[in-house]
Order: C-alpha cells, then structure tokens, then sequence
C-alpha cells in the first residue's frame, strides 16, 4: 500500500517536472502546451478576475442539477424495474445497449427543443447520467441476500422499513459505485455539451480560448476542471472507503 | 444468569390446556406444493404432515436433504403459506405472516455487515416500542448470554463465523421469543464449534424455557440435544416416525458418552439411511429442486 502510494506520487510529480522542464527549454513550445508552473499562475490569475466567475457558476450549478436528477431519478427507475420483472424484461435489451448511443449527436436536436441555454446542456447530462446510476441500483438490489429479506420479515417489518433498513443499507456498495459514475458522468455531459454549442460556461470558454490560441487562458480552465472533478470524486471515494472498511471488505 | 433469564423467559400456558403436555404450535395435514415453472414440473415438497409442538420442549427434525426441512419451518414460522392444511400456533392460525413470540435463526449468516454487534442485536427492537431502558437492558443480557461482551462494537466481518452465529441468536432473543426455530444453525460451523454451541443453545433452551425446533442434518447433534426427533421421510416429507430421547433435563454434550446414546442414533440411522439412499437417487434423476 505504501509502496504503492510512492510510486504513485513519482510517476506523477516526474510526469509534471518532465513537462515543466520540456516547456522551459523550448522543447516543446509555448504555442502547443504552457509550463505547468504557468498554468497554475494563469488559473490564479483568471480566478480573481470577476469575469470566469458566471461561467463556472453556471457550468457547476447545471452539473449539479443533472447530478442530482440522475441519481434520484436512477435510482427511482432502478427500484421501479427490479421490483416490477416485467418491466425489467422489456426494457433491459435498452440498457444493454444504451452507451453505445453517441448521446452528443443528440444535442442539436435538444437545443431545438429546449432552446439555447442551460436546459438542454442539464437533459444531455442527465441523459448521460442517469442509466448508470439505474443499472447500478438493480445491480445492488439484485445482490441484497435472500437471508436478509427474510429476517426483515422475521421482524415484521413493514415495507418501506424493510426498504429503508434492509434493502438500501445492503444495497449501498453498489448504489454508491451508481453515484461515483453518475457524478463523473454529469461532468462530461455537461461540459461536452458546452463546447459543442454554448454561449457560456467553462466548456465553451475552454473551446473560446482555443480558437483564440489563448493557450495560457485554456490550459488554466483545463486545470480548473481536473481540480474539481477530482475533488469531488476523491470526497465520494473517501466515504466510500469509511463505509467498506466499516463492512470489512 | 438465572435471574436475568427467568426475567427474559416468556412462555405462558397455551390455549389449549388439559392434556398431559401443553400444545404451543399444531401442523395438521400441511401440505406445500410447488407449482410448475418454466423446465420444471410441480414440485410436491411436504407432506401432508400433521404434529404437535409441546410446549417447552426440544424437537429436531432429521431427514434426508432436500426432503423439505426448511419448507416445514417456512410454514411454521409463517414465511411460507401451506397448499393445504393449517398451521397454529399458540391456538392462533398461522396465515402468510410471522406470529409475534417466533424467532428464526438461519444457516445463512444473517447479520447485518453494516451495524455494530450491539445494532444488529437490538435490531429488532428499534422503533417498536418498546422503551430505552428496557432495550439497553435486553440487549446488554442478549450480549452476556452468548459470549460477545468484548464485540459490541465489532461489525460482522471483523467476528469468525460461529460469533456471527451468536450475534443472530441474540438478535432473536432480544424479541423474547416463546417458540425458536432454527433452520440448521451451526451448518456451515466446524465440528468443535458445533458441539460448543450445542451446548449453548440446551442453555438458552432451559434458560428462557422457550419451546424449540431445530433443523438439522447431524443425527448426534438431534440426539444430544432434543427431547423429540421427528425422522423425515424423502421427499413429499413426511414424518416416518417421532422418536422420545427420554434425555434428563438438565444435559450437556457429555450425553455422548453414556452406552445408550449410541442407541438412538442408530435407530434415527435405520430410518434414514434407506431414505438418503431413495433421496440420492431422486436428487440425479430429477435434479436439485427446492429444498
């Protein structure tokens, strides 16, 4: 583990020195890629100019948005299709094949319907989103151990305790692996979907900056990003760890 | 101990009085089908089987696998529905749901891997009713009666298997129970553990004078620790016979080594080995079906 954690922080800090050396020598030129040192100088700089602020504000509240409707409404699809075979049966051939739909093909349609803004950019994501999180909830609820189900009645509980007490805690490894994907997923979505066709937001700076050869201004936006999907990814992660030692696995 | 046993004990006399043994649970002429599905034909498990539970007693139930064991003690505890015939208990019929004063212990390990000993013993408990205090002092004695003082605040996985074992027992306990079934507990237990926990559960019997059923495969272990043997027949399962151990009341595993102990098992032997042998050839013929 430790050993593992060394390697790791090697592999990476020599990754960026190689670069921030390449980038000093003119090994590779500034037109192509910045100094990593001068990336983070941009980003700080960028960030305390006013003008990024609407642009992240509206990139993370429409990420946020479609993350908390892919996962609630997941989930709620997931439950609906495990508890009713039926359903399951007809439309499990769909999730099969859901991903291998390139979903951003879809977006010129989306804008004609929901227009130029937020709204189509949040039904990408949460299209995007979603399946994972409703494959992931079958998946738990599929493994919670027959054992468990029928100690619940045991102890007569009544159905939404049963839900609530025993299937979702049981489910809760996978719900989980649900979530990390949904979260991931509605970052790409909604960023991809800006650089495609937006006015605002980070993705269509990003895609700004580089039709502008604004290279310091675009690898800053590019950091920007990477810090806040990994973050976000390492604080589920981190849970997700407190929650499996706890269970031993 | 005692104290906090007789305290814990809850069996109260049945309906039914007048015969020389009080009746807690009756099965008369129970039948479970299974209907057919997809590939498989109907599958009769059970019966029809008719049998009185005395209260306070110990009755195993030995019989060759898949003969419907547990199918009868789905019935009993209400988690199954029979196809024909009824189920009491306490003179209450017993219809789809668990009668309140049953507990179950399964061979599966059913712990909860994400609640503490303590939780998952108070389980039952939580949001019943029933007030603080009197939680904390159920499961504190639930805890000291099987030995898992030391784990309260272990999770599962951090217990061997016959700890978790304990912690499902305690889980039924806590409920006060009046009749415990258990559905081939040590099962998937090592040989020495069984015995251990043999003989903890003839002190758990005693203690809390519940009345109980135990499913098992272990000829020995029926016969070390019932006062009745019901002997299974292959499936439909039947009852081919209900042997009286005549056992004192007060017994641990040291049982085995008085000269007539050897005698019963040979007689539950008699019985079963023509039926496992009529079983096993069923089991390749047919394939597995529920058992």
């Amino acid at each position: 583990m430790k050993k593992a954690t060394w390697i790791r922080a090697v592999v990476l800090i020599g990754a960026v020195g190689a670069l921030e050396v390449a980038c000093r020598t003119g090994a590779i030129p500034a037109t192509m890629v910045i100094a990593p040192s001068a990336m983070v100088v941009a980003l700080g700089k960028m960030l305390q100019s006013d003008e990024i602020g609407e642009h992240i504000e509206q990139t993370l509240s429409a990420v946020a948005i479609a993350m908390v409707l892919s996962i609630v409404g997941g989930f709620a699809i997931g439950f609906i299709l495990n508890w009713i075979p039926v359903l399951r049966r007809a439309f499990n051939p769909f999730l099969a094949a859901y991903y291998a739909i390139p979903h951003f093909a879809f977006y010129p349609l989306l804008i004609v319907i929901f227009g130029l803004g937020s709204t189509p950019l949040i039904v990408l994501a949460t299209l995007f989103a979603m399946v994972a999180m409703i494959v992931a909830t079958m998946a738990g609820l599929d493994r919670v151990p027959r054992v468990l189900l029928k100690t619940a009645r045991i102890h007569r509980l009544s159905l939404l305790d049963e839900i609530w007490r025993v299937r979702l805690p049981a489910a809760a490894p996978h719900l989980l692996s649900g979530v990390k994907l949904a979260v991931a997923y509605s970052f790409i979505g909604v960023i991809a979907g800006e650089f495609i066709l937006s006015t605002s937001g980070i993705g269509h700076e990003i895609a700004y900056a580089y039709d502008n050869f604004d290279n310091p201004r675009m690898y800053a936006l590019i950091l920007f990003v990477l810090a806040i999907v990994t973050s976000f990814n390492m604080a589920v992660y981190a849970y997700e760890r407190r929650l499996m030692r706890r269970r031993g696995t | 101990m005692m104290v906090g046993a007789s305290r814990l004990a809850a069996v109260e006399a049945p309906g039914s009085a007048g015969a020389a043994h009080k009746i807690h649970a009756r099965l008369e002429g129970v039948t479970r089908v299974y209907p057919p599905r997809a590939g498989h034909a109907e599958v009769h498990a059970l019966g029809p089987i008719s049998f009185d539970l005395r209260a306070g007693e110990f009755f195993s139930v030995v019989g060759p696998s898949g003969c419907g064991k547990s199918t009868l003690l789905d019935v009993l505890a209400g988690l199954a529905v029979p196809s024909a015939g009824t189920v009491e208990f306490e003179g209450k019929r017993v219809l789809g749901e668990v009668p309140d004063g049953v507990g179950v212990v399964f061979q599966e390990d059913a712990s909860f891997p994400w609640l503490t000993v303590e939780d998952n013993v108070a389980f039952g408990l939580r949001r019943s009713g029933v007030d603080a205090a009197e939680i904390k002092r159920r499961v504190d004695f639930a805890i000291g009666f099987m030995g898992l003082r030391d784990f309260r605040c272990a999770y599962p996985s951090q217990l061997s298997g016959g700890m978790r074992q304990r912690v499902c027992i305690a889980r039924t306990l806590v409920l006060q129970p009046r009749l415990i079934l258990l559905d081939e507990p040590f099962g998937a237990l090592d040989q020495q553990t069984r015995l251990l926990m043999g003989d903890e559960l003839l002190r758990l019997w005693r203690e809390t004078s519940a009345t109980v059923l135990l499913i098992t495969h272990a000829l020995d272990e029926a016969n070390l620790l019932s006062d009745r043997i019901g002997v299974m027949s292959a499936r439909p399962g039947r009852f081919l016979d209900i042997v009286e151990t005549g056992w004192p009341h007060e017994r641990d595993s040291r049982l085995a080594e008085r000269p007539d102990f050897g005698a019963v098992t040979a007689r539950l032997w008699s019985y079963l080995r023509a039926e496992s042998m009529r079983a096993m050839g069923q089991g390749s013929g047919q394939g597995s079906a529920a058992a």
